[in-house]
């Protein structure tokens, strides 16, 4: 499978996305913000970190960049994107996915280990992940509060369009295992067609014993699949 | 313009210090060059209280690439693999404007580190504030956290370790260190010594502004009732773009084009040219029309003398200017040819197609001043504490009020503003005794620790010195790593008194003499002096940064009790040390007497003796015995663990509380299997290391016979009260 890894000015995990896509055998390709042409590409993955400075608003910049256009050319035409942290608030930017994501609600940088919920296997992102399966996982994000207008989050839950919400080591969700202030503990959520995922949590750190756990690997062997 | 009395004594020189510059200069200087004086000059550049002292530390050894004198220090890990590191101060300005100050501060140190050709791969901190209570310290305690997170989070550099300490003595003057680690290859380590005539001189980075005009000498005095209005002295940091120069440059680095590089800091473009001219024994002419300004009509004083963060001076060999432009290109930075070497050991300085000034390098650097200053030996209380006239109370009451108060309660709501995992190689974060960091793609570790004990060091500087030193040791020991060398950051008073000043030397005394005997060598540092406010000086703070190397990584050895019913065993010997205890202090406000002594041959043989143990994976948890003793130490193995332990009581008829709470050093708690005590008890009677066995572990509560019983999720609950209700 070819993946292609957008970098932007001031991405940061642009390394270990890439790292974590080899190790998982996808023929990877960095692509350059200034390129106007994207190679062929089965998956695009725009990373986390700062694009820009996330000066403006969060990646705001970076849904107005060169290489943009063919990110959303890419997606129209059915391609899998896949928006980590930044990469989600780029995501939104670029209208690619609807919604907003605002300031934590503590209004502080929060990185630590959170629990998250798989709310449906049935998507090229998660079909190696049971229903109701909990991930442990990294978060890292100043602006991780997901919010969107009734209308488009009555569509998220009806479509199944929501692929994670924040949970705690036993799989509740509620106010208190809410981390940011995300509207309905959401962490993760699809366009209508499925072939674009945008979520606040690193997969790519979750790679690793060693490091952390392997909670992540089953998101890029399902892309795999 | 003339040079008057005043207008020197606003530059921040003495006027002995100006008549001298006039006998280097053989004349008068102008403005120009009295702001280049001043800049070279002051305390923070110049070390010129401090190197005398500085002189004594053992900056060698078999594992030592670059000692002292660089950008930061560089040590052999082996494989071709080399770390790079250094912490520095930035006290002054995170006082005046507390989340640029701290930013800039950690921006400052990462380019020291990538400067030399390291990609960093950890950040560290070590942070005092006033009392908690003091009506300044919330809001700068959450600036500087805000500033340390904003600057690493956005750079994309762990933030992996750090210490935050509250304490009185720091009410009108906070301390914001900031440590960076990186790792190069051995042979592909980039120095700042110019070499060559007629090199080009490249200016990269950002732009220059009227920002951080006089930083330098700001940082080189003591505040007043008017230090607010310093705070246009304060650089702006912008981690984006130092992200971009830090790509930029260790893209250039790929090649073979750079003939020496130094990052703009303290005192800008002047600093910088004048080290690299000095190093390489050569002059320097710049172009001050061709630097690139962010401001209109900024003259060559200010231009000199800005302290513009994300800036570099590289040298280029000859016919590279093409290629390397077009990767600063690449990353939309400034890159221009503002200048070249020349044979007459000035630095030369052009505007306008004018000399505007023209100063021997020699003045500026190696003619600088030098103070041997006046120094006492610190008078040594010799009180002793009547344990017995102390009102009683329960240990667990004791225990209660040390793992609640401000300087031992859990930190994690600073550490978790930090992203700790970025990069994907952070073995072991925050909250630990040390943090490990993978090397890139290989199955090896360093392990880092940073640390102080002010307190110490104010009762007993000697003694605090060493300790402290010992102290950073041990935390690299316990999980697993062997040390390797250190980076320094001493943080004091007033210099020109001779009381602080002696604080100073017994201080550095007691350092080498640790680092000499430990073979733990200082390869970096950095002085700052003048931390008081109106003639009330800070407690001696020198922070330590050690960096350790674990040849094999398996899994990570930390703190955490780890199974149910395992033999826990102290090594090294308890004396029952109370004076200048955590005991004392937050159950008695008792802060007399003298710091605990530190003995190096014991402390050598037992940290070396518990690494064998460790090396043969006999050691299932280890911690070390610091501040709050035995006790605190125990509970601390408790805390985020499903064990805790049943202590036994001791045997022998001792004070309990000196049992408990003493804090003596050169000890270790360590879990083992219970089948493999005989083993142990043979390696540690091999070795001559004193032990007890003191307890085993048992399921959820932590617990003295007959004395308390207290669950392990409430000791967590405990420990994280404090910040809850600040």
């Amino acid at each position: 499978m070819r993946s292609s890894v957008i970098v932007f000015p001031g991405s940061n995990c642009d390394r270990d996305i890439a790292i974590a896509l080899e190790k998982m055998q996808f023929k990877n390709q960095m692509v350059w913000h200034k390129e106007t042409k994207l190679p062929k590409s089965d998956l695009v993955v725009l990373p986390g970190g700062f694009s820009y400075g996330d000066y403006l608003r969060s990646g705001a910049i970076a849904g107005k960049s060169l290489i943009i256009d063919e990110v959303v050319k890419a997606a129209n035409s059915g391609c899998l994107i896949l928006g980590i942290c930044n990469g989600f608030q780029i995501l939104t930017e670029t209208g690619l996915l609807k919604g907003t994501l605002l300031r934590n609600k503590n209004l502080k940088f929060i990185n630590k280990d959170v629990h998250i919920k798989v709310m449906n296997n049935n998507t090229k992102f998660s079909n190696k992940y049971k229903n109701n399966q909990l991930l442990k996982i990294n978060i890292a994000h100043n602006e991780g509060n997901y919010f969107t207008d009734p209308k488009h989050l009555d569509e998220l839950n009806k479509e199944g369009l929501i692929a994670f919400k924040y949970c705690d080591e036993k799989g509740n969700i509620n106010n208190g295992t809410n981390p940011n202030g995300s509207l309905e503990n959401i962490a993760g959520i699809l366009n209508l067609k499925k072939n674009i995922l945008g979520m606040m949590p690193h997969p790519e750190r979750m790679i690793d014993d060693i490091i952390s756990n392997k909670d992540g690997i089953n998101l890029f062997s399902s892309l795999l699949n | 313009m003339k040079i008057t009395a005043q207008i020197v004594e606003k530059h921040g020189l003495k006027l002995e210090e100006y008549e001298n510059i006039k006998k280097l200069l053989e004349r008068e200087p102008n403005f120009l060059e009295l702001g280049i004086f001043s800049a070279m000059w002051n305390e923070h550049c110049s070390y010129k209280s401090s190197r005398v002292h500085l002189k004594k530390l053992p900056t060698k050894g078999k594992q030592v690439i670059q000692g002292p004198g660089e950008n930061a220090g560089v040590i052999d890990i082996g494989d071709n693999d080399a770390i790079i590191f250094k912490i520095e101060s930035h006290n002054h300005p995170s006082y005046i404007e507390p989340y640029q100050g701290a930013a800039t501060g950690v921006g400052g140190i990462l380019r020291d580190v990538f400067t030399m050709g390291a990609r960093p791969i950890a950040l560290l901190n070590s942070i005092h504030f006033g009392a908690p209570e003091h009506p300044k310290t919330k809001s700068l305690l959450n600036g500087v956290v805000s500033g340390i997170g904003g600057y690493g989070n956005c750079i994309g550099i762990p933030t992996v370790a750090g210490e935050t300490k509250f304490n009185d003595t720091y009410n009108e003057n906070i301390l914001v260190n900031a440590m960076a680690v990186g790792h190069a290859k051995k042979d592909k380590i980039f120095y700042s010594k110019a070499k060559g005539l007629n090199k080009s001189v490249v200016y990269v980075g950002s732009k220059t502004g009227r920002d951080g005009i006089h930083g330098a000498s700001m940082a080189s005095a003591e505040f007043d009732e008017n230090s607010e209005e310093k705070k246009p002295t304060v650089q702006v940091g912008d981690p984006f773009t130092e992200k971009l120069l830090m790509e930029a440059c260790l893209e250039l680095m790929k090649d073979n084009s750079i003939i020496s590089i130094q990052d703009m800091g303290a005192a800008g473009l002047t600093s910088s040219s004048v080290e690299m001219a000095s190093k390489g024994a050569l002059g320097i002419e710049l172009d001050l029309d061709k630097v690139p300004c962010r401001e209109e009509n900024m003259t060559p004083y200010e231009i000199m003398l800005s302290e513009s963060q994300e800036r570099m001076l590289i040298i280029l060999e000859d016919g590279k200017e093409k290629n390397a432009k077009k990767i600063f290109d690449k990353w939309d930075l400034d890159f221009v040819v503002i200048g070249k070497t020349t044979n007459t050991n000035k630095l030369t300085l052009k505007f306008n197609n004018r000399i505007e000034g023209e100063i021997p390098i020699d003045a500026l650097a190696s003619n600088a001043p030098l103070y041997n200053r006046k120094w006492v030996k610190k008078k040594i209380q010799k009180t002793r504490i009547d344990l017995k006239k102390l009102k009683k109370i329960k240990i667990e009451d004791a225990l209660i009020k040390i793992l609640s108060s401000p300087n031992h309660s859990n930190k994690s709501w600073i550490t978790n503003q930090y992203d700790q995992n970025v990069m994907c190689d952070t073995v072991q974060k925050s909250g630990s005794d040390a943090s490990i960091i993978r090397i890139h793609n290989k199955d090896k570790a360093i392990a880092v620790s940073v640390d102080s004990s002010a307190n110490y060091c104010k009762a007993y500087p000697l003694v605090g010195g060493k300790q402290i030193v010992c102290e950073n040791w041990r935390n690299l020991i316990t999980v697993g790593a062997k040390p390797l060398a250190i980076t320094n950051c001493l943080n004091f008073g007033n210099p020109e008194n001779k009381e602080i000043m002696g604080e100073f030397a017994e201080c550095l005394e007691g350092i080498k003499e640790a680092c000499e005997f430990l073979n733990y060598p200082v390869v970096s540092g950095n002085v700052s002096f003048y931390n008081g406010t109106n003639k009330k000086n800070i407690y001696p703070t020198p922070v330590i940064g050690g960096v350790g190397l674990i040849k094999k990584l398996s899994k990570p050895l930390n703190h955490n009790f780890k199974k149910n019913n395992s033999t826990v065993i102290l090594i090294g010997k308890t004396f029952g040390h109370l004076e200048q205890s955590c005991f004392l202090k937050e159950n008695y406000s008792i802060n007399e007497g003298m710091p605990p002594e530190v003995n190096l041959l014991n402390e050598k043989n037992n940290g070396e003796t518990l690494l064998k143990l460790i090396d043969k994976k006999l050691i299932l948890s280890s911690h070390d015995v610091s501040n709050g003793g035995l006790i605190t130490a125990l509970s601390e193995m408790s805390i985020g663990s499903e064990y805790g332990i049943k202590i036994f009581k001791p045997k022998k008829l001792t004070n309990l509380y000196e049992y408990f709470f003493g804090e003596d050093q050169a000890r270790y708690i360590v879990e083992i299997e219970t089948n493999n005590l005989g083993k142990i008890e043979k390696i540690l009677k091999e070795n001559n290391t004193y032990y007890e066995n003191i307890g085993l572990t048992q399921k959820e509560f932590f617990e003295i016979e007959k004395e308390l019983k207290i669950s392990t999720n409430d000791l967590f609950k405990i420990n994280n009260e404090w910040y809850k209700n600040y």
